[in-house]
């Protein structure tokens, strides 16, 4: 039975960081001054139009949104039902969302007079983002990735090296995202004094899951209005992959509270939830505390995290942003998952069909997409949100489909 | 017992009148096995350790360095677990009714096991303190209130981050002892000068009467004597841990041999801490 629907789903987080029991703010005492300083810092920023102005410059000129929403024609008439639109957020500098939050937060760390910026990344978007703002602002930045998404996305290591970032590989536990972000945090502590810690979900101790939703939601700002432009009236549907769930919470939190629009995230079921062997930690996790926030975590009956596993690396975290488990407990979003291969499926798909290589990320959302979009009516709009392209997946896709990579 | 002397208070009031800093010895429980590393938790007053801070495993402990999250793994390895921990402590009360324990984790476990269960579990074992390191004192209320029920004394952390203004926060609601951490930085790296430790103690002395235990970066007996002689109680617990894995470097360790050289390090670390004052 679903919970009785709220007046608003917008409200969130309190002034402690919490969205329902979830969110907060769960680290060690050395870093409760720096969070409770970036919080300081972030709402004098919302409060000073100059911040904004800049943020809107880079927005535009650097960045180079507003990011077009497309009508996905061939992939509509491949299913035969809803009508599809993309929001190209793949089309940004960079190749990703993550631009969004990286421009705002390093204005944020430039603000703040610090000199140097730290981040975590999976599949490499992230700390491209990172390094590509700390090149532009002249920031030394050092990045924290896992051992084994050095080697499934070594494209983005390069790009992270070219652009002047140290890339520094977390050897530890599972060697993913969620041990780089481990790393971070210990980096973040032996070097309080000079060092930002440029966080790349919407997930962390608060106010990192608040403030990386707000500068992801002029996805769902835009899109709104191109929709209500190409369409007259909003979507019927939203679908976005979720990993951390930072693309999902920026398309999604502008229709929260729009009944009509139903919202889905879609998370990476790996080789399948009942193999064990996936990274959806609301399908098959619990709550519980880990990187400064409660959430859903995949976890053992001792508490202990467990690894999680995804052909994308950007959806292999055994967590997810604290917002997201607050509305998946509300009733609001829905959220579903898909496999590996369904996600290999709808990569090559889209890439036939329409042109666009998507990252493997956005994929998992398309492949939710497949499955429901010759169900509906024609008259039916789905809005997916296309958050990253696929140049760097291209030698894993190769390896996972037995093609040799450049034959 | 919750409002009365429990082992903690006994303890620091024994040291206090024998005019001397106490020694926290860490331990990971079950590093590298269950029985070593009960063996080795045997040892441990007898090898001079005032007070025992055993560690409860776990696969992401953020605030720890290369050396205790190796113990950790070692131990996930053996398959210890919180309900084990809590098992382990028990077996040693048999023994040492005097000895206060503070148990100390990420709060993950404490949170699944269920914090009104694992009070009341803990307590029973003979768990005196709790150190939640990843549970400042903004977030801690739901685990502080069936502790404090339970009889367990709730042990924050001070950091050299933790400024006059944010003090008053962590020291309200705050037992047993306050543990200083004396460096911005994870355990097992970098030490504190002992000039740097004699003003975070002095500091924090103007604002609490409760013992202060120091730890992070104290490796040897002569770093120890250095802390003991300014604060209330000297930690360590990377400095045990690598011994541990020193000694499975060589081949086929004994299990006696390990738990001798660690408690032969535990030796030489409490006659720093007692000769301190000397």
């Amino acid at each position: 039975m679903k919970p009785e629907p709220l007046n608003t789903y917008r409200a969130g987080p309190d002034e402690h960081g919490h969205f329902g029991i979830y969110g907060g703010r769960y680290v060690a005492e050395t870093l409760m001054p720096l969070i409770l300083e970036v919080e300081r810092a972030y709402r004098d920023a919302q409060q000073d139009p100059s911040f904004q102005a800049e943020l809107d410059y880079y927005l535009k000129h650097y960045v180079g949104r507003p990011s077009p929403l497309y009508f996905a024609e061939r992939l509509t008439r491949h299913f035969g039902g809803a009508k599809i639109y993309f929001k190209r957020d793949e089309l940004n500098h960079t190749g990703s969302h993550k631009a969004n939050n990286c421009i705002g937060q390093a204005l944020l760390a430039r603000r703040m007079g610090k000199r140097r910026v730290i981040a975590e990344t999976g599949a490499g978007q992230h700390g491209v983002a990172v390094a590509t703002f700390c090149a532009l602002f002249d920031i030394p930045c050092v990045i924290y990735m896992g051992e084994v998404d050095m080697e499934r996305q070594a494209p983005n290591v390069f790009r992270m090296r070219l652009l002047g970032a140290e890339v520094r590989a977390a050897k530890s536990g599972s060697r993913t995202l969620k041990d780089a972000m481990n790393e971070a945090l210990r980096d973040w502590v032996a070097n309080v004094d000079t060092t930002y810690y440029l966080i790349g979900t919407a997930a962390g101790p608060h106010p990192y899951p608040e403030m990386v939703r707000n500068f992801q939601s002029v996805i769902g700002r835009e899109a709104r209005e191109q929709i209500m432009e190409a369409e007259g009236r909003l979507p019927d549907t939203l679908v976005a992959c979720i990993g951390g769930g930072s693309n999902a919470i920026g398309l999604f939190h502008p229709f929260l509270d729009d009944p009509s629009v139903r919202i889905v995230g879609v998370e990476a079921a790996g080789h399948g939830i009942s193999t064990g062997q996936h990274a959806a930690s609301i399908t098959g996790g619990a709550p519980g505390v880990l990187h400064g926030n409660r959430t859903y975590l995949l976890q053992d009956a001792d508490g202990q995290i467990a690894e999680a596993h995804s052909i994308s690396a950007g959806l292999d975290y055994p967590g997810i942003g604290p917002e997201h488990a607050w509305l998946r407990d509300s009733g609001r979003v829905d959220y579903v998952s898909a496999t590996d291969d369904e996600a290999l499926d709808a990569f090559k798909l889209c890439t036939r069909l329409e042109g666009i290589i998507p990252a493997l990320e956005p994929a998992h959302a398309l492949a939710h997409v497949a499955r429901i979009a010759g169900e509906l009516p024609s008259d039916h709009l789905i809005v997916m949100n296309m958050c990253g392209r696929g140049d760097k997946d291209v030698p894993s896709v190769a390896k996972a489909l037995g093609m040799d990579n450049g034959a | 017992m919750s409002a009365g002397e429990g082992r903690l208070e006994r303890r620091f009031e024994a040291l206090r009148e024998a005019g001397r800093g106490g020694f926290v010895s860490y331990i990971s429980a079950g590093d590298p096995d269950r029985e070593t590393s009960l063996a080795i938790l045997r040892g441990l007053p007898a090898a001079g350790a005032d007070v025992i801070e055993i560690g409860v495993p776990f696969t992401d402990p953020m605030a720890d360095g290369p050396a205790i999250q190796a113990a950790n793994q070692r131990a996930l390895r053996g398959g210890m677990t919180l309900r084990g921990t809590l098992e382990m402590v028990q077996e040693f009360r048999r023994q040492d009714n005097d000895t206060p324990i503070a148990l100390m984790g990420y709060f993950n476990p404490i949170y699944r096991y269920g914090v009104e269960a694992f009070s009341r579990d803990a307590a029973a074992a003979g768990i005196d303190g709790l150190i939640v390191v990843d549970l400042p004192p903004e977030e801690d209320a739901e685990l502080r209130v069936p502790a404090l029920a339970a009889g367990l004394r709730v042990i924050r952390l001070t950091a050299p981050t933790s400024d006059d203004r944010r003090l008053p926060r962590i020291l309200e609601g705050a037992g047993g002892f306050i543990y200083h951490v004396a460096i911005t930085g994870i355990t097992g790296t970098t030490s504190a000068s002992a000039d740097a430790v004699a003003a975070a103690v002095e500091r924090l002395r103007r604002h609490t009467d409760l013992p202060l235990a120091v730890g992070f970066g104290i490796r040897t007996p002569e770093q120890a004597a250095e802390v003991a002689r300014v604060a209330d109680a000297a930690v360590v617990g990377s400095a045990l841990v690598q011994r541990i894995a020193d000694c499975l470097e060589h081949e086929k360790p004994e299990p006696e041999e390990i738990v001798e050289s660690v408690l032969s390090l535990v030796r030489d670390l409490a006659g720093g801490v007692r000769s301190a004052r000397a």
